[in-house]
């Protein structure tokens, strides 16, 4: 394959875990904003920063305020990590990577992108505001069916499945980055109302309270969310899932090679030296230092990822 | 339907429909208007989905736009369609020897038949090609002929595509909407299939690998980019035969071969389908600005490491100065009379012609040399008095770089308007592939039709449309 393609795709499916986790972001902090009576701005500020365009926002805005904070992330254009943006730039890279993806795929691809421009052309009303973000996850979540079901297990779906599980790893672990403190054992006493506001708002940001309510019930507290989020294999957004499964997809493109491409060698350390540990290690270590050494080792193996691949030389 | 002086292929004179349409017609008959008007609005929404949309050149921050598609088929008879495609082969076998021979001894130039001045003053001509044998023996590889219709058998050639001819994913695509949209015609009417021409193409192709490829020949279509208006195309084709479509900059010489960058290094190429002009496929040879081709890539097609197809200089055949000499180059090249009839064309750069084209302005079609999708030409008819004028000084300033020819009463095909069937005139590019194996002609090809009542633009960025054409199995 070439690199360029690989590259192509690699993105695209980067861009379109994009679009769908920031419209789950917008998602959490609406329905943080209209079920809670105080403090109402200060959860976009968490939300922004979360979706890692707080810094750019600022720029163009003086204060954070729940319309502007809405817009910016869902359809502003000169926010390069806007649901339409991520869309648009999905599309774009589906587009040059045209012959390696099936004609569903890029039919789902560029339906989503008709829909997302169509929705997106005029500033949202909050009435309308969960009707458009459905609509939007659908779009995205199409394209991921559509992968599943007609795309060959080659090394073009181990690109698509690399560029996906970087980017949800990157968002999981900014969920944690920019919350972490309501996840500290110090953080008050378990099941204070404020703190089962912010524990909901991060498993609802992740699509992960299903799960979490099956495994531990109601009465379980900061320990074992952050248990759950970073070290449970079978959570599919949990750090310790995206990390095996790009162990998975690297080792597959390498194929039957000898010598071990870096990027195996660090995503493989990213496993063992920080995913297999027991909670209780991560809290002693500290979890703001450990999510941050994650976040570090995320953009490396990234950026190693197109040196081995040959991505532009 | 309104009447018209041209031709109509569907209905005569006396509006009695003509055998190719008849078992359309009985099923277009029964049919309700505005069923077939959602089925219009389904066609266009099936474009859009599928990304078959074009850029137009000069507006970068245009929208995608859709060239639009009229749901009656041109249909052909097989035998109209026999002659025709007997023509075709013998024009494309001519212009093949044609160029071998430009490039070579130029033995149509020492008997006379085309003057030196054509080759040697020719932009089209590429000094870089002189004495080389492209492998196979193949210069055109794909090539479209442009036909218009007059009457019942009368075909004209208007001109003749041995670069880079494009469009013929709208002829796959424009059959399988209609194959989608109308599957009950196709079991009424026997269509002759065009969808093995992906196959085809691929075939041929590889057959046409340079002698030193033992493996299966490793194909790639190169395309300048997906900003490049044709972008949808290079990509439809390079997926549909199944091979790497690449840029320029995933290109580069590697020890004697041209090699693409893969994930896991460098894979030479036997065989390129590009869709680059000569001017840009060579930054060390041509045009030193170039971003698109490949530096040193004619260094290695001349050592024979590499086919490019079509090859490099093939311009100088669809020339439309060197049009006019058509009949004379297939004659010279077969021994036979030509089987397709050339327009009467006028050479401005001759003295006698000139003069002739500037009498007669009016009555003519005046195209410039070098151009291409119906921009910077006249149609003497439909001008104004002070376009005219205008064009007399243009003329008269560089007359080497026009040729003109009469107005031609080309056919109409009905199209399905707001108020029913209407007849618009047509034109018609068969598709035709050639490799050591022989000429092999897609029975179909693309139809384009001038949407405007009573136009005779057929060209896409002009408000030109596109039909299915259909070759009946007789």
């Amino acid at each position: 394959m070439l690199g360029k393609t690989a590259n192509g795709l690699f993105w695209m499916y980067r861009y379109l875990e994009r679009a769908e986790n920031t419209a789950r972001l917008i998602e959490t902090g609406e329905r943080i904003a209209i079920t809670r009576l105080e403090d109402r701005d200060e959860e976009w500020n968490s939300v922004l920063q979360s979706g890692g365009v707080l810094d750019a926002y600022f720029q163009v805005n003086e204060t954070v305020s729940k319309d502007a904070a809405i817009n910016w992330m869902l359809r502003s254009k000169d926010n390069p990590s806007s649901v339409l943006c991520c869309i648009e730039t999905a599309r774009h890279n589906a587009r040059l990577v045209r012959t390696a993806i099936t004609g569903e795929v890029w039919e789902a691809t560029n339906a989503a992108y008709m829909d997302a421009r169509s929705l997106l052309t005029r500033r949202v009303n909050e009435r309308d505001l969960p009707k458009v973000l459905r609509s939007l996850r659908q779009g995205t979540a199409l394209v991921r069916g559509m992968t599943h079901g007609t795309m060959m297990r080659n090394e073009v779906y181990d690109f698509a499945r690399i560029g996906t599980f970087l980017e949800r790893a990157d968002n999981t672990a900014r969920i944690l980055d920019v919350k972490y403190y309501v996840l500290l054992p110090s953080a008050g006493s378990v099941g204070s109302s404020i703190d089962n506001v912010q524990w909901e708002s991060i498993l609802r940001s992740l699509s992960a309270r299903g799960g979490f309510r099956m495994e531990y019930g109601h009465g379980a507290g900061p320990k074992e969310i952050t248990q759950y989020l970073v070290l449970d294999k079978r959570m599919p957004r949990s750090l310790a899932f995206c990390a095996s499964k790009l162990c998975d997809n690297l080792r597959y493109l390498h194929g039957g090679q000898r010598k071990q491409l870096p990027s195996f060698k660090q995503v493989n350390l990213l496993e063992q030296k920080y995913l297999k540990h027991d909670i209780e290690a991560i809290f002693d270590f500290g979890l703001h230092e450990f999510v941050q050494e994650i976040l570090d080792q995320l953009r490396q193996i990234s950026t190693q990822v197109e040196i081995d691949f040959r991505f532009y030389e | 339907m309104a009447k018209s002086d041209s031709f109509d292929e569907m209905l005569d004179r006396d509006d009695s429909v003509r055998t190719p349409y008849k078992r359309f017609n009985e099923w277009f008959c029964k049919e309700d208007a505005a069923r077939l008007r959602s089925k219009q609005r389904e066609a266009d929404t099936l474009f859009r989905l599928t990304g078959i949309t074009f850029n137009v050149y000069g507006r970068p921050d245009a929208e995608e736009r859709l060239i639009p598609f009229d749901i009656i088929p041109r249909i052909i008879s097989g035998s109209e369609w026999y002659r025709l495609s007997r023509g075709i082969d013998q024009r494309v076998r001519a212009i093949n020897a044609f160029i071998h021979d430009i490039y070579h001894k130029q033995e149509i130039v020492k008997a006379g038949r085309v003057p030196v001045d054509m080759i040697n003053g020719n932009e089209a001509f590429l000094p870089e090609m002189i004495g080389v044998n492209p492998p196979g023996g193949i210069y055109t590889h794909i090539v479209g002929i442009d036909l218009v219709r007059t009457g019942p058998g009368d075909f004209y050639v208007l001109e003749d595509n041995a670069r880079t001819p494009s469009g013929v994913s709208y002829m796959l695509e424009n059959r399988e909407t209609m194959l989608q949209m109308f599957p009950e015609l196709f079991s009424q009417n026997r269509v002759q299939p065009v969808q093995n021409y992906p196959v085809n193409l691929r075939r041929s192709l590889a057959a046409c690998a340079p002698d030193m490829t033992n493996n299966e020949p490793v194909v790639a279509v190169l395309t300048p980019g997906i900003f490049n208006s044709a972008y949808f195309e290079h990509a439809f084709l390079a997926d549909q035969m199944g091979v790497e479509l690449v840029e320029g900059h995933d290109l580069k010489v590697d020890n004697g071969r041209v090699a693409m960058r893969t994930t896991r290094g460098y894979k030479p190429i036997d065989v390129l389908y590009r869709r680059v002009d000569d001017e840009f496929l060579d930054p060390l040879n041509f045009n030193p600005e170039s971003q698109l081709g490949v530096p040193g890539i004619m260094d290695v097609y001349r050592a024979g490491g590499i086919t490019i197809a079509n090859a490099p200089g093939t311009g100088i055949a669809d020339d439309k100065a060197i049009y006019s000499y058509m009949p004379e180059i297939v004659e010279f090249y077969t021994g036979e009379r030509p089987l397709l009839k050339n327009v009467p064309t006028y050479r401005c750069s001759e003295p006698s012609g000139l003069q002739y084209v500037l009498d007669n302005l009016k009555d003519l079609v005046v195209k410039e040399v070098h151009g291409s999708g119906g921009y910077g030409m006249l149609i003497g008819p439909a001008s104004s008095k002070k376009e005219l004028e205008s064009f007399r000084a243009k003329l008269k300033a560089r007359p080497g770089n026009y040729i003109a020819q009469p107005t031609l009463s080309l056919s109409t095909v009905p199209i399905f308007s707001r108020t029913g069937l209407a007849p618009r005139h047509v034109d018609l590019r068969p598709f035709v592939l050639v490799s050591p194996a022989g000429v092999k002609v897609t029975p179909g090809g693309l139809t384009r039709v001038a949407l405007k009542k009573g136009s005779l633009v057929v060209n896409s960025s002009q408000g030109g449309g596109t039909k299915d054409t259909w070759v009946l199995e007789d």
